[in-house]
């Protein structure tokens, strides 16, 4: 009687350490994760709650991304990430970088000698530091540093069976799972946003719709069928193709990653090994800060400042990011590296657009906006306001495009003609509209409004892509152009 | 001994006597409690007077996009600032009409225009004005280039103007035209002939 006890005491005894290893090496799928999107890498950290504030380790945020080296002071912690030089003190919101000094919305922390700030710190601390834009979605700690956004079409085809074609602005491997009625895939490591709604409709009874969602350093994109699913990927990982299930097969013999899964896999790499990015938006350089953009697209408005109210439930700055997207995936594809200004609902100045503009260095800025009056589109180059003066190298802000107008005549007349040549009506004009004053290089905002008068148009990722198609077409026949101006 | 009934009299006299008193001490009180309310607090303009002229207004139309010319015929004061006053107070009044070619929201106003020489035309426009106007870049625009080229056209010697709203400045008028730089009269006029081309 004696002897069972014993043996089942020390088999418990010897399953303690796996299990021990087991969970330590297992993340929870609870811990609250950020995940960061660059050029050089793509990786996620852990998120530590301080005071009931999501903190994260600055060294290890910035680790991935350049050189970076730490010292402790007492209760000063320097940081010296290439070039730029920070500051911080244990217990104090002001923060010095690159010599200016300003405010944390909390105070930073040092816990085991590493530092750690708050996480809403980081869209504002981070591009002073990195010396570029980064933008960040703190409600699904996703951030992104650069144009490194991967954009996603989704299409329903007329054919029989239907099938959902989803086509990336890069190669994408998500995690895939099948549930009765719906197909998960989960995106860990790769950049991918919203398109320009989170739910999408088709005019489909077999794939009525998907819904994206993001949350905690993740996206995730499920297709709702009415039959089952099976997703085949193409074009080196570029489109995933999404049919019932027969009739997925037998258009794609050589499926690569349809592995139908009980549940998705959220183990995000390890916060010290960053993984390389399987493609990005921009031509890749050796360094973020070397390249080079042809061209910048912002969607105007976005965050507390929601532009017109289209609709009831149509907000302006919505359509513009949407349709930004639409521009950028088109500018991509035709080989020219482009900048998103705004790749999220966040709130941007006009002066900080300019900024990011200029500091770009691109050969035309285009903004979008939208409207419900009128139809078609309507290009505005920039109606200057009296007076500027530019002393040698330095322009005046106000009127810093003036040298650039007839670069913006040119690119607005290429643009009219390309829509003409779709049928779009098109519609020429100047505007006092910010920042297109500001920029230093070829400029033009871009108003669309329905060609119907029904307003939902506006939504319309079929109208989108033919405009953005249209622009997207007139700036590569007049780039070589602009850069020459440029010089 | 006094009567009793002479006593009930005298304190019920007392007592009516005590409350005519209050009822009397209460009335200006009540009055001014009583005071009607103005149903429009905002000053009007006193009527214009003068010899009636002759003026070309700049009538925005949402529909086709446009910015038209339309002879009026209006009186006007003899004063070069009043006269600037009354041509834009005339021009909100169409947008403000039941058959406005451009509504704007009701209430806008003109507070004052003010011409400061060289060439300066400050126009201040209230806050309903601005809040209530429409958003988008051509709405906006149509606005702007209608209130200065109207002024322009009637009022020589304007090279730029300035919109203050509420006698102070503000970014922009309903989210997209830039009201924080001045505007170039000449430049504005190219536009105005850009959207008197109808489309």
């Amino acid at each position: 009687m004696l002897r069972r006890p014993r043996i089942l005491l020390w088999s418990t005894l010897a399953l303690l350490p796996a299990l021990a290893s087991t969970v330590l090496i297992a993340e929870s799928p609870d811990e609250k994760r950020i995940s960061v999107y660059a050029v050089v890498a793509n990786y996620s950290l852990p998120v530590s709650e301080h005071n009931g504030r999501d903190y994260v380790g600055l060294l290890e945020l910035l680790e991935p991304l350049g050189t970076v080296t730490a010292r402790i002071h007492g209760n000063r912690w320097k940081l010296l990430y290439n070039d730029a030089e920070c500051d911080f003190t244990t217990g104090e919101k002001q923060v010095r970088v690159r010599g200016k000094d300003f405010d944390l919305p909390a105070s930073f922390l040092v816990e085991n000698g590493r530092g750690q700030v708050p996480l809403s710190s980081l869209s504002t601390l981070l591009p002073r530091i990195l010396g570029g834009p980064v933008i960040f979605n703190e409600a699904a700690r996703r951030l992104f540093v650069g144009s490194v956004a991967v954009h996603f079409t989704a299409l329903v085809s007329k054919t029989v069976p239907p099938k959902l074609v989803l086509n990336f602005s890069s190669p994408v491997n998500p995690t895939i799972a099948t549930e009765p009625g719906k197909l998960r895939m989960a995106f860990t490591r790769e950049a991918v946003v919203a398109p320009g709604s989170q739910l999408l409709t088709f005019d489909s009874k077999v794939i009525p719709s998907a819904s994206f969602q993001e949350s905690n350093g993740a996206a995730e994109l499920v297709v709702t069928g009415t039959v089952p699913l099976l997703a085949v990927f193409s074009n080196d990982g570029r489109t995933i193709t999404i049919a019932p299930s027969t009739a997925a097969v037998a258009v794609a013999p050589k499926p690569i990653a349809p592995t139908p899964a009980p549940a998705i896999e959220h183990t995000p790499p390890p916060a010290t090994s960053p993984v390389a990015t399987p493609a990005v938006m921009a031509p890749v350089a050796a360094s973020p800060a070397v390249t080079h953009y042809v061209a910048v697209v912002d969607a105007s408005h976005g965050g507390d400042e929601r532009g017109a109210a289209l609709t009831e439930t149509i907000a302006e700055k919505d359509v513009t990011l949407a349709m930004a997207r639409s521009l950028h995936q088109e500018l991509v594809a035709r080989g020219l590296a482009t900048m998103l200004v705004r790749d999220a609902d966040v709130t941007l100045t006009s002066d900080q657009r300019g900024s990011m503009a200029n500091s770009a260095g691109a050969a035309i800025y285009i903004c979008i906006h939208a409207s419900s009056e009128g139809r078609g589109v309507r290009l505005y180059t920039a109606l200057l306001p009296p007076g500027g003066e530019n002393r040698g190298l330095f322009l005046d802000w106000a009127t810093a495009q003036a040298p650039f107008q007839q670069a913006s005549l040119m690119a607005e007349e290429a643009v009219a003609g390309e829509l003409k040549r779709k049928n779009i009506p098109v519609r020429s004009l100047t505007a006092s509209l910010r920042p297109l004053n500001n920029i230093a290089n070829a400029a033009l905002a871009v108003e669309v409004a329905p060609t119907t008068g029904d307003v939902t148009q506006l939504s319309s990722s079929v109208y989108q892509q033919l405009i953005a198609a249209a622009v997207a077409s007139a700036v590569a026949e007049v780039r070589d152009k602009l850069q020459v101006g440029q010089k | 001994m006094i009567p009793r009934h002479l006593i009930i009299a005298v304190v019920v006299m007392v007592a009516v006597a005590l409350a005519m008193g209050f009822y009397v001490w209460r009335m200006p009180r009540r009055a001014a409690v009583a005071a009607p309310v103005p149903s429009n607090t905002q000053p009007v303009a006193p009527p214009a007077s003068g010899p009636t002229e002759n003026v070309t207004l700049y009538i925005a139309y949402d529909d086709s996009g446009s910015l038209r010319a339309r002879t009026a015929s209006i009186p006007l004061p003899a004063g070069r600032q009043e006269r600037a006053e009354e041509l834009l107070r005339a021009l909100i009044d169409i947008y403000l009409d039941k058959s406005s070619p451009h509504p704007l929201g009701t209430g806008s106003e003109i507070r004052d225009v003010y011409l400061v020489d060289p060439g300066l035309a400050v126009i201040d426009v209230n806050g309903a004005f601005a809040n209530l106007h429409r958003s988008g870049v051509l709405v906006e625009e149509l606005t702007v280039a209608s209130l200065i080229e109207t002024l322009s056209a009637n009022i020589p010697g304007i090279t730029r103007a300035k919109i203050l709203v509420d006698g102070n400045q503000r970014d922009t008028l309903a989210g997209h035209i830039d009201l924080t730089n001045f505007f170039d009269v000449a430049a504005v006029s190219q536009l105005a002939a850009q959207l008197q081309n109808t489309p």
